[in-house]
C-alpha cells in the first residue's frame, strides 16, 4: 500500500484489477480500520483515473499519409463516407 | 514433302543429286527456322495446364520453368513484364494454366511456350498450394499458439489496415464509436487484387514500425468477405510473415465467417467480421463505467460499515468504560469521612484543650498568690522581728559600745586591741576616739559584754 505516487503510470486495466482487489479486500472485513481508509482513498483515486480515462476517450480517425519513399510521412483527418 | 520419295530401305554411302530435284538438301538452320515458323504459326495462342517444375527466377526477372503431366514436359519462360503482372507466387507443385504461344529455340532443338499469363488452374489448385504454403509457414512456427499475444484492455490508439472505401471501416468505426470512442489511423491498402498482398504487408510492417505517439497499441487487418480468389492476398507469404512478426497485438479479420486465410492464422486473434474485430478491440465504455461507479459504491459502503462498526464497538467499549464517579467515588467517599472525622478530631481536641484551660483557669485563683503573699509577709515580718532583735546597735542602747580599728573593722580581742593602738568607740547616739595605754584588769574584761552574733 505505498504505491500511492505510481497510480498514474498503472494502464487502465491494471488501475481496474487494483481497484477490484481493493473492494474485495475492503469487503472482506479483514483490513484494520486504518488501513480500510487508505484503501478506500486509493480505491478512489483508482476509480477517479479510470474515469478520467474513460472519459477521455474520443473518436478521432485518421489516415496514414505516405511520402514519396512509401513511407508513412503523417496522418490526416479520415472520413470514410 | 522433301523425303516422300526417299527409297524404302535403300540407303547409299553417297548423297546423289536425284533427278527432278530441284531442292537441294537442308541446312539445319532452314529446317529450324522452318520449323519456328510452322510451330509459331501453328500455336500463336494456347492454353496449357501443368503442374509447374523447376521454377527459376533469373536475376533479369524472367522466370523459367516447365509445366508437366504425367507424361510429358514443356518448358517455358515467361518474361519480367509478365511476371509482375502473377497474382501468385509461382513456385513448384502448382497447377496452372498457362496462356500464350509455342516457340522454339533453335540452338538447342527446343520447343517452349512463351507465357503472357499463368492462373492458378481451378480452386483445388489454389487449396492445393495454400495448403502447401500453410504446411511450410506452421513448420516455422508463425501460427503457433505461442506467439500469440493477449490483446490491449482498452487500446488507445487502433492501427487499421484495410481499404479506405467500402463498408469494412465504415462496419469498424461505427462499432467502435457504439462501445468506446477510441482513437483510429487507417492504413489505406489494396485489399484485392495484384499488389494488395505487398501494400497489406507495407503497412502492417508500417504499424509495426511506428514510434512515438501515433503508434497504435493495436492493430486490425480488415476485409470484406469474398471468394478464396478475392482474398488470395491475405494468403500470401508476405503478408502472413508481416503479421506474425508484428510487434503490436494484432487481429485479423479477413472475409466472413467460413473464409480463413493465413493472415487469420497469423493475427494474435481471428475475428470472424470486421464488426466482430472491432468488438474485440474495445471494451464496452459505458459499461465500464457502471462497473466502476459499482466498484466506488462498493467501496464506500464498505467504509461506512467499517465506520458504523467502529463506532459501535467504540460505543460499547465506552458504556463499559466507569464514569469518574464511581472511579472516584471510594476516594471521595474516604476524603469526606477523614475530612469529617479531621474536623471532629480538631472539635475533640479543641473542646479536650477548652477542658483543661478551663480546669487550669479555675485553680488560677487570687487567693492562690494572697495566700502565699500573707505567707510570705508573716514570714517576712518574722525573720525582720529577729533580724531586728540581733540588730548589733540595739545593744549600744543598752550602753554598750563597739570598738572599731579606725580604719574600720571591729575589734574582738585586746589583742587586736594593742595591736591596733588608735581605736573607735561607738556608741548609740555616736562614736569617740580612743587609745590604748595598757593592758586593762580582769573585772573589766569580764563586764565586757559578748558580742551577739547576727543571726
Amino acid at each position: 500500500m505505498t504505491e500511492q505516487t505510481d497510480l498514474s503510470a498503472l494502464s487502465f486495466e491494471q488501475a481496474l484489477r487494483k481497484l477490484e482487489e481493493i473492494v474485495a479486500r475492503l469487503e472482506s472485513g479483514e483490513a484494520a480500520l486504518d488501513e480500510s481508509i487508505t484503501l478506500y482513498t486509493q480505491g478512489e483515486a483508482l476509480r477517479a483515473q479510470c474515469e478520467a480515462r474513460l472519459k477521455d476517450a474520443q473518436a478521432r480517425i485518421e489516415k496514414i499519409t505516405l511520402g514519396a519513399n512509401g513511407q508513412p510521412s503523417g496522418t490526416t483527418a479520415f472520413d470514410p463516407s | 514433302m522433301p523425303f516422300d520419295d526417299a527409297p524404302e530401305g535403300k540407303m547409299g554411302l553417297l548423297a546423289g543429286e536425284r533427278a527432278g530435284d530441284n531442292a537441294g538438301a537442308l541446312s539445319v538452320s532452314e529446317i529450324s527456322n522452318l520449323l519456328k515458323r510452322h510451330v509459331e504459326q501453328g500455336f500463336s495462342h494456347v492454353r496449357i495446364r501443368g503442374e509447374i517444375s523447376g521454377f527459376k527466377r533469373a536475376a533479369s526477372g524472367h522466370l523459367y520453368l516447365a509445366l508437366k503431366d504425367e507424361n510429358a514436359v514443356i518448358d517455358g519462360v515467361m518474361w519480367k513484364g509478365g511476371a509482375a503482372r502473377l497474382a501468385f507466387q509461382a513456385q513448384d507443385g502448382v497447377e496452372v494454366i498457362a496462356t500464350g504461344k509455342l516457340t522454339t529455340y533453335p540452338g538447342r532443338s527446343k520447343y517452349q511456350i512463351v507465357i503472357e499469363t499463368m492462373e492458378i488452374a481451378g480452386e483445388g489448385a489454389l487449396l492445393a498450394l495454400l495448403e502447401k504454403l500453410k504446411a511450410k509457414l506452421a513448420a516455422e512456427g508463425l501460427f503457433s499458439a505461442e506467439r500469440k499475444r493477449a490483446l490491449p484492455f482498452l487500446p488507445r490508439t487502433i492501427g487499421v489496415v484495410t481499404s479506405p472505401t467500402g463498408a469494412v471501416i465504415r462496419d469498424i468505426l461505427h462499432r467502435l464509436a457504439d462501445r468506446c470512442p477510441t482513437r483510429v489511423i487507417v492504413w489505406p491498402v489494396l485489399v484485392q487484387g495484384q499488389g494488395s498482398a505487398e501494400q497489406v504487408a507495407a503497412a502492417v510492417n508500417g504499424f509495426s514500425a511506428m514510434e512515438g505517439r501515433d503508434r497504435p497499441d493495436l492493430v486490425i487487418v480488415a476485409r470484406g468477405g469474398g471468394s478464396i480468389e478475392d482474398l488470395w492476398g491475405f494468403n500470401e507469404e508476405v503478408v502472413v510473415r508481416a503479421v506474425a512478426a508484428c510487434s503490436i497485438p494484432i487481429i485479423s479479420a479477413v472475409g466472413h465467417e467460413t473464409d480463413t486465410t493465413l493472415c487469420d492464422h497469423a493475427a494474435d486473434v481471428r475475428a470472424p467480421t470486421p464488426t466482430a474485430a472491432a468488438e474485440m478491440a474495445v471494451p464496452v465504455r459505458a459499461e465500464l463505467l457502471a462497473g466502476l461507479q459499482t466498484s466506488g459504491a462498493r467501496a464506500l459502503r464498505c467504509v461506512q460499515r467499517y465506520r458504523e462498526r467502529a463506532a459501535e464497538k467504540l460505543d460499547n467499549a465506552t458504556r463499559r468504560l466507569p464514569t469518574p464517579e464511581t472511579l472516584l467515588g471510594p476516594q471521595s467517599q474516604r476524603v469526606d469521612e477523614m475530612g469529617e472525622r479531621l474536623k471532629r478530631g480538631l472539635s475533640h481536641v479543641v473542646a479536650d484543650a477548652r477542658g483543661e484551660l478551663a480546669r487550669a483557669t479555675g485553680a488560677l485563683r487570687p487567693a492562690m498568690l494572697t495566700q502565699r503573699l500573707d505567707h510570705a509577709r508573716g514570714r517576712l515580718d518574722q525573720l525582720w522581728r529577729v533580724a531586728t532583735s540581733l540588730n548589733p546597735d540595739r545593744v549600744l542602747e543598752r550602753g554598750y559600745a563597739r570598738v572599731e580599728r579606725r580604719a574600720g573593722g571591729t575589734v574582738i580581742s585586746a589583742a587586736d586591741a594593742k595591736a591596733a593602738g588608735a581605736l573607735v568607740l561607738r556608741f548609740a547616739d555616736g562614736a569617740v576616739d580612743a587609745r590604748v595605754e595598757r593592758a586593762g584588769s580582769a573585772p573589766y574584761v569580764k563586764d565586757k559584754p559578748e558580742q551577739p552574733d547576727l543571726f
